[in-house]
């Protein structure tokens, strides 16, 4: 079998995270052409990195590897590849958590309520799903609580839309609920970025957990693993880590379904070993989708979710297909 | 270093499946639970690997309330082999087997003393020959031993199997049925349920049998056994005779 070395991975995978880190610094509307790190203060292009792009470039790669490990802990708990933060709802239940905030006025009393918001609503989405997987471990449950999970949240942001008082805040939250990293502040950065590590940390600690799960539940119970605590560990982490990525630039989907569907192979397909490869991936393709946001010619720069669905949409098809053709 | 079980009664939905059933176990041995469709076989089974909590009665490992016990502290001591296993991705053959190895791992790799014990594994449930092929193309002969082989990982004092050998031909069957008898051999305590009887009497020194979530009879399997009990708990008429190769069972028909 094809499983490349670990630490070759690994390597490559930051190799090709720093690129695109640099080349989303540089690229934009306005080019910030190379020489101008080597004297750096006198160009005025300078603050356009430092105010812009390096807020936008940190976020990109913390939403990524939220949304990585998120989707890769998921895919081995579920034992299913096709698990993701958005298609089983967590995503669009940060949504709805974070839009009641912006509807309510709530945003406004203080910066961090709208994270929370995001975070509580993401932790209550996995805490239904796992708690479900708990009765049932069938794949089939699983998805069809996501299904309901994204109808009741969407319906939810639906209502807040409905009933929204002025244009003004829909307009707000529509722009808020297509995903993208553009304009985001360093606070707000600074805000999420706690969380989003947090979260990931706790997902990594899941390793031996999730490689044990392979066995399947009473697998992974007769090998002394703990499936109440894994639940209770998973539904915190992807509750931090999407809520607070989620909270900060909106829905960005398909990123947590595509990093470990790529990566499975070359790590032998175990679910523990994915989770950090996972991760990076999660950020350089996230890192990628924005600088091709950011340079599609478009009158109104494209948004980051938007640019992910239509990616993601067809990605997601092939998969299916591919597994259909395993299965017949 | 004793496996031991008193009184346990398990209710599953409306349905008491175990009425307060008693036995011990000791290394050294193979024990065959046999008993016919619904009669709590596995139900007991799960018991007494301490994976499911009995509404009433006391599985002890030892000595010590199994229940009370650290999951862990419990795996590195007792493998189980389920009914109907999983699994889950396409990981390789080796991988698998060491997956046995997790209630001793920290969490990083496979030390010097986890790769010996896999080795081991794979040498004795004879995988070797496809170590490094993907698990999901073997087919269901060959995973049953790889999964035996993970459980042998462990080093476990106690190999408890649920149906081990079914949808084994009849050659792999001796093999597994052989493998037992060594587990045994080497001092390890060896809990299968079984259907085929025939199998039972020869691979077992001790057979309980389990009718309606009750011990029916138990005791070595020559004893345990016969035309007697095979019409009260199974409904059926038979006898058992010593034949050149160790006794046989012949099903004459419905009793």
């Amino acid at each position: 079998m094809t499983t490349m070395r670990r630490p070759a991975l690994l390597a490559g995978l930051i190799t090709l995270v720093v690129l695109l880190s640099f080349a989303s610094l540089c690229a934009g509307k306005a080019w910030v052409p190379f020489d101008i790190w080597f004297n750096p203060g006198s160009d005025p292009r300078w603050a356009i990195i430092f105010q812009l792009r390096i807020p936008r470039t940190i976020l990109g790669i913390a939403v990524g590897m939220a949304l990585g490990a998120a989707g890769a802990a998921l895919q081995g708990y579920t034992r299913n590849p096709l698990a993701d933060p958005a298609v089983f709802g967590v995503s669009s239940m940060a949504s709805f958590g974070a839009v009641m905030t912006l509807y309510l006025g709530l945003g406004a009393a203080a910066p961090w309520v709208l994270p929370l918001g995001g975070m509580l609503g993401a932790g209550i989405g996995v805490a239904i799903l796992l708690g479900l997987s708990g009765a049932t471990s069938s794949v089939l449950t699983f998805i069809l609580a996501g299904v309901i999970l994204n109808s009741v949240a969407s319906a939810g942001v639906a209502l807040a839309l409905n009933l929204a008082p002025t244009p003004w805040a829909v307009n707000e939250i529509i722009n808020w609920l297509m995903g993208s990293l553009a304009d985001r502040s360093a606070g707000e950065v600074q805000l999420a970025l706690p969380f989003i590590v947090g979260g990931c940390l706790l997902l990594f600690t899941t390793t031996k957990a999730l490689d044990a799960l392979t066995l399947g539940e009473t697998g992974a119970r007769s090998l002394g693993i703990s499936l109440g605590r894994l639940r209770l560990i998973l539904a915190i982490g992807t509750g931090l880590a999407v809520g607070a990525s989620v909270a900060v630039t909106g829905m960005i989907g398909f990123v947590g379904l595509m990093a470990p569907h790529l990566l499975r192979p070359l790590v032998g397909a175990k679910p523990g070993a994915l989770l950090i490869p996972s991760a990076i991936a999660g950020a350089a393709i996230v890192l990628a989708g924005d600088i091709a946001a950011r340079l599609i010619p478009t009158p109104v720069e494209l948004k980051l979710g938007v640019a992910m669905a239509a990616l993601g949409g067809p990605f997601f098809f092939a998969m299916l297909l591919n597994m259909r053709r395993k299965m017949a | 270093m004793s496996l031991s079980a008193a009184t346990i009664h398990v209710r599953l939905g409306d349905k008491q499946v175990l009425r307060g059933v008693t036995a011990a176990f000791a290394r050294g041995s193979v024990t065959a639970i046999v008993g016919p469709n619904g009669a709590g076989k596995s139900t007991l089974l799960t018991v007494l690997a301490g994976l499911r909590k009995p509404d009433q009665g006391v599985v002890q490992l030892g000595g010590a309330d199994m229940q009370a016990m650290a999951p862990r502290a419990r795996a590195q001591r007792l493998a189980f082999l389920p009914q109907i296993p999983e699994i889950a991705w396409a990981v390789e053959v080796r991988t698998l087997v060491a997956l046995g190895r997790t209630p001793f791992s920290g969490g990083r790799g496979l030390s010097a003393e986890d790769e010996v014990a896999v080795d081991k594994a794979i040498a004795t449930a004879n995988v070797g020959a496809f170590a490094h092929r993907n698990v999901l193309t073997l087919s269901g002969g060959e995973r049953a031993r790889v999964l035996l082989a993970r459980a042998l990982a462990g080093e476990p004092e106690w190999l408890l199997a649920d149906e081990p050998l079914t949808g084994l031909d009849p050659g792999h069957q001796l093999d597994a049925a052989d493998l037992m008898r060594r587990l045994a051999f080497e001092g390890r305590g060896v809990i299968v349920t079984l259907h085929d009887l025939h199998m039972a009497l020869r691979v077992a020194d001790r057979v309980i049998v389990l009718a309606d979530g009750l011990v029916s009879a138990e005791g070595p399997a020559r004893e345990a056994l016969t035309p007697a009990i095979l019409a009260s708990a199974y409904g059926i008429k038979g006898r058992i005779w010593d034949g050149e190769q160790g006794p046989v069972i012949e099903v004459l028909g419905r009793g």
